[in-house]
Order: C-alpha cells, then sequence, then structure tokens
C-alpha cells in the first residue's frame, strides 16, 4: 500500500491516505525498555486498534503520539511532514485529541465546563478581549456552546449537562471524556482503553458511540483496547504489542491468525 | 469571668445593635481586601502548586510604583494604566526567568523561588522610588473622603467614603474575576489547569500563558488592595502585612478553593473585629488582630485538614 493511496474496508467504508506515521520509534525509561523500534502508519478515516498484553507498551505509544513522552529514537510523521519536538499543547493545537487510561477530567468543573475545555484549541480571542467579553470573545463562546451542544446530544449526555464532573459514575466520566475530546473537532482521536471498567451494557454504547463518531464525522481513531471481542468488531486494521516490540499488524482476521499473537495472548514463555 | 466570656458580650452586641453594625462593617472592609489577596494566592497555587510568598511585596510594588509615577509628574490615571502595565510586565518577567526554568522542581524550591522574588522587588522598589513613608493619591483618583452618618435602632452608624468605596471596588473586581473564571475560555482554562494537569495539557492549555495570567491578575488584585489600603495606612513597605493576613483565610477557606477564599476573607474579617471588640478589649487588652485568624484558622485545622472549603485532593500523575 502507497502512503496516498487508500484501501477500502470489509464494510466497504473508503480509507484514505497515511494521516499519521511512527517511523522506528524506540522509547527507554532508564534501563526499561518500553517500545522497541516499532513502526506503523494510522490512515486517514480509519479505526487502528493497538492491542497487547499489559505493560506491553500500549499507553506509552499514545503518549507519544500525544506529544506526552519524546521518543528515545525515531520520528513521528503527521499530514504529510515529520513533527519537530512538540509540547502536548502544540500537539493538541495540531488536531491531535485524546482520552486517558485513568480518565483525567477536570472534576471540580461541571461537564458543560469540561467539554467546553476541548474548544480551546480553536480559542483565537484573546485574554483582554475575552476578559472584556468583547465582540470577537463573544462570538467565538457562542460558536463554541453551540458545537460543545451538538456534542452533548450526540453523546446523550444531556441530562447531566450541569453536574459537577466528580458526582459522576464511572461510565459516565468515560463519556463525557470522549466528549471533550470530541468537542476540539480532531483529526485524530486517541482513545487509551474507553471502555475499560465498563460492565457489558455500556461496553455497547461506547462501541456503538466510537462508531457513529468514525461514520458521522470521518474522524480518524487510533484505540487501545484489551477486550478481543470489542477490538475485533471495531477496528480496521489492528497493531499487537507484546513487551515493547510489534509482533502482528493488519486486518483483525490476519491478526488473529498470527502465531506470535496467539503466543503472546496464550502466555507461552519468551 | 464566665459571664464575660459566654454572656455580657452578646448581651452588648444586643443592646447596642447599632455598633455592632457599626464593627460588622469595619470588618466587612478588611475581609473583603483579604477575599481578594486569598484569591490571588488561590489562582496562583492551582496552577502551579506555588505558594507566592511575593504576594505582599506585590501590594507594595504596586502601591509604590503607582505614587513613584505620579511624583513624577505622571496624571492619576494614567499613571494607574502604566501600573498594571508595569505588572504585566512583572507577571511575564516572573513566568520566564523564574517558573520556566523551575518547572518540574519540588514545590519547595518554588516557594523559595518566590522568596528571592520578593527580596528582589524590597531591593528594586527602594532603589527606584525610595524607602520613606508615602502617601496614597487618593484624592488625585477621585476617591471621597467624609462620611456618611445613619442612625439605624435610633443609634449611630458611621460610613466613611472611603471604605464605601473600597467595599464597591473590591466586590466589583472579585464578581468580575467569578464571571471571567467561570464564562470565558481563558477563566476555565485556569480552573481547568488547577484540576488537572495532564487532562488541562490535552486539551491545549499553555501552562505559560495561564502561568503569566495568574500573576498578572494576582499584580491586579495587588495594585487595587494596594491603594485601598495605602489610603488608610500609607504607602510603605509595612503594607506587607495585608498579604499575611491571607495567610488564615487560606488554612481556614483551603488553599484550592476559590469561593474559600472569598467566605474566608469576609469571615476572618468581620470575626477578628468582632472577637477584639467583644472579648479582646474588654478581656485581654486588646490588639488581638494581629493574632486572632491564625488562631481560629489552627482550631478550625483540628478538626477539617482540609480547611471549611477545601477541595477533594487530586492525585497528579
Ligand atoms: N512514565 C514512566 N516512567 C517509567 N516507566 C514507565 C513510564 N510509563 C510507562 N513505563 C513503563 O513502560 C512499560 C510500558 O507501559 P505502558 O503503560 O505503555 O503499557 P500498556 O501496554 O499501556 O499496559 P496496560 O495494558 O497495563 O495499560 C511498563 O514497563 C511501564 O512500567
Ligand atoms: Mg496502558
Amino acid at each position: 500500500m502507497k502512503d496516498t493511496e487508500g484501501y477500502v474496508t470489509a464494510d466497504g467504508r473508503q480509507i484514505g491516505g497515511v494521516l499519521m506515521e511512527m517511523r522506528d520509534i524506540t522509547l527507554k525509561f532508564g534501563g526499561v525498555v518500553a517500545i522497541n523500534d516499532i513502526s506503523f502508519d494510522i490512515r486517514e478515516g480509519e479505526i487502528r486498534a493497538i492491542i497487547g498484553p499489559n505493560g506491553a507498551g500500549k499507553s506509552s505509544m499514545l503518549n507519544i503520539i500525544s506529544g506526552f513522552y519524546t521518543p528515545s529514537v525515531g520520528e513521528v510523521w503527521y499530514k504529510g511532514s515529520k513533527r519537530p519536538p512538540m509540547k502536548p499543547y502544540e500537539v493538541a493545537r495540531q488536531g491531535v485529541a485524546r482520552t486517558f487510561q485513568n480518565i483525567a477530567l477536570f472534576e471540580g468543573m461541571t461537564v458543560l465546563d469540561n467539554v467546553m475545555t476541548g474548544r480551546l484549541t480553536h480559542m483565537h480571542a484573546g485574554v483582554f478581549s475575552q476578559a472584556l467579553w468583547w465582540g470577537k470573545a463573544r462570538d467565538e463562546e457562542m460558536e463554541n456552546r453551540e458545537k460543545v451542544e451538538k456534542v452533548i446530544d450526540f453523546l446523550e449526555i444531556q441530562a447531566i449537562r450541569k453536574t459537577p464532573v466528580g458526582r459522576l459514575p464511572y461510565g459516565l466520566k468515560k463519556r463525557v471524556e470522549l466528549a471533550r475530546a470530541l468537542a476540539a473537532e480532531p483529526s485524530i482521536l486517541l482513545l487509551d482503553e474507553p471502555m475499560a471498567g465498563m460492565n457489558v451494557e455500556e461496553k455497547e454504547d461506547m462501541s456503538r458511540f466510537i462508531l457513529d463518531v468514525n461514520d458521522e464525522f470521518g474522524t480518524t481513531i487510533a484505540l487501545i483496547e484489551h477486550d478481543m471481542g470489542v477490538v475485533m468488531d471495531l477496528s480496521d486494521r489492528v497493531v499487537v504489542m507484546d513487551y515493547g516490540k510489534k509482533i502482528g499488524d493488519g486486518t483483525p482476521d490476519e491478526v488473529r491468525n498470527n502465531q506470535d499473537v496467539i503466543d503472546a495472548y496464550l502466555g507461552v514463555p519468551h | 469571668m464566665l459571664a464575660d466570656i459566654f454572656i455580657n458580650p452578646f448581651v452588648d452586641m444586643f443592646a447596642a445593635p447599632d455598633f455592632l453594625m457599626q464593627v460588622l462593617w469595619e470588618g466587612l472592609v478588611s475581609g473583603i481586601l483579604y477575599a481578594l489577596i486569598a484569591l490571588g494566592f488561590v489562582l496562583i497555587f492551582r496552577s502551579s502548586r506555588i505558594f507566592n510568598f511575593a504576594q505582599g511585596i506585590m501590594v507594595v510594588f504596586a502601591a509604590l510604583t503607582l505614587v513613584g509615577l505620579h511624583a513624577y509628574g505622571v496624571p492619576a490615571w494614567i499613571s494607574v494604566a502604566l501600573t498594571l502595565g508595569v505588572m504585566f510586565v512583572l507577571a511575564l518577567t516572573i513566568e520566564r526567568v523564574v517558573l520556566r526554568p523551575l518547572v518540574g522542581q519540588p514545590d519547595i524550591i518554588l516557594f523559595m523561588a518566590t522568596i528571592g522574588i520578593t527580596l528582589f522587588l524590597i531591593g528594586f522598589g527602594e532603589t527606584i522610588f525610595g524607602g520613606e513613608n508615602k502617601v496614597m493619591i487618593s484624592s488625585e483618583l477621585g476617591i471621597p473622603t467624609g462620611d456618611t452618618v445613619m442612625e439605624p435602632f435610633g443609634g449611630l452608624l458611621i460610613l466613611q467614603h472611603l471604605d464605601i468605596t473600597v467595599v464597591i471596588v473590591a466586590t466589583l473586581l472579585v464578581l468580575a474575576l467569578l464571571a471571567f473564571l467561570n464564562y470565558t475560555q481563558m477563566g476555565r482554562a485556569i480552573r481547568a489547569l488547577g484540576d488537572d494537569h495532564q487532562a488541562a495539557l490535552s486539551v491545549g492549555i499553555s501552562l505559560q500563558t495561564i502561568w503569566v495570567l495568574v500573576w498578572f491578575i494576582a499584580g491586579i488584585i495587588a495594585l487595587v488592595t494596594g491603594i485601598a489600603w495605602g489610603a488608610r495606612a500609607g504607602v510603605s513597605f509595612a503594607l506587607e502585612v495585608i498579604a499575611y493576613k491571607a495567610l488564615p483565610v487560606l488554612m481556614l477557606g483551603g488553599l484550592e478553593s476559590i469561593t474559600g477564599a472569598i467566605v474566608g476573607g469576609l469571615m476572618i474579617g468581620m470575626l477578628e473585629k468582632l472577637f477584639e471588640i467583644y472579648w479582646g478589649q474588654p478581656l485581654l487588652g486588646g490588639n488581638t488582630e494581629t493574632w486572632f485568624a491564625f488562631v481560629l484558622a489552627l482550631i478550625v485545622l483540628l478538626f477539617r485538614p482540609q480547611g471549611l472549603f477545601g477541595e477533594k485532593i487530586i492525585e497528579r500523575v
């Protein structure tokens, strides 16, 4: 597959060229090699899963993509050019939104305010016009409110708009976190175990939302997930990691039949 | 003796409600200033985990700059605008020269850095404006003098026009800050950063921008309190003490709570006045205002270590 060429998925969706590419990424923490020379790409419009046993380095990979970690070796390419070292907030402003494995919300703020922070990447009015509630700042606030209300409707959390996030149950928090990321209208959405700790019904809801987001807005999604069933249902292509190495990459079917992957998941000793 | 503590003060309050109102009013005037200063502390602490030791000297520095500029012949209101400019440059400089290089250092190092800022501002202020006492340019700023006498309950209540002005301006500033924090994107960013650093970064919040902003807000607060307190007590390095009055407010209200700072400030302002007049002067020979707030805060902390309004402690990753 060429970088600029797309492909058609099993369910007939057209996937575009390469949006994000990880080239020869290695990440070390002192003596620990969390990621060992991994390359893969994420294409426009696809749902790309990263799977692997605990400690495989999945979250670390997501942290590199979102700028929270800087790789020891390797390059990140985004929208066709090599990305210089960047702070997380700069990456966010380039259209990369994310959620966290251990939910990172603003607990003291309402659901609405949390989702509104998702619009910060689209802020143009200066501090002073905001302080004085001047023309441009005011228009922007209105526009942000409209977009945020749409996201809130989309994820069906209207009923809790004014509730402080700290009071919500776990499953809803996960959904609010997704809402905040979506409000940024990202080019790529990174989800670190969006369904961890959920019951079956909540998982079904979340799966549906992820598919709908991809379908309605064409958002490219990279997600980490442990539940194999979910991964196979949702994703177009899967990267499999184990002990920091990439041991498989392909469609769910290809990956499922890959002997290394089967071994890793059955816990065959290395 | 027990009667003096538990009965007589309340009898006195009921016997002369007009005087009680007078005491509460005066407590309110100080209280709202304590609240403002505490708010400055809280905003900086929430967004950077820094306990800003320099808040007090910023009050002095702002007042000195204002009076100093005016002494050089700059018209009063232009001096105010220029002083705001100076406070903004100060915020920029502190972020660039002190905070940014120290990011990630232990909290105590950052605290020490604010002591450094304090010492620098003392030296710098003295060199440029001189160390001697100065008079606040109250009348040039149009702050009214005189008083209004009222007769509630057939008694007497005297409201200094200066105090009325202070209460109005400080209240407006508090309300404006609350509106800014709650209804603008920048305000949400400040609150967000206080709640969760990682999440804040992930939505595109730049630490540096917020730091400059909260230090500038602290600078604005310093100027307003400097004018208000300076108009009553003169402009000197002693003005610093008003910031130390914010400490018990913070102990009471919690270092992270915006509501706590406001309510705590008002409570301490009024309670310390009440205590001084009804218990301190008759029983302890007066001058209790210097320590009462601290004792009160310590007692509260014994029962609620997170303060009255302390928010849940959020674990950081
Ligand atoms: N900030 C860090 N400092 C030191 N070591 C780290 C750090 N982050 C991750 N690691 C190490 O890197 C390795 C990979 O961790 P990572 O969190 O990426 O795994 P994971 O695949 O997401 O696991 P899980 O499924 O449990 O979430 C682990 O050995 C972990 O201890
Ligand atoms: Mg993980």
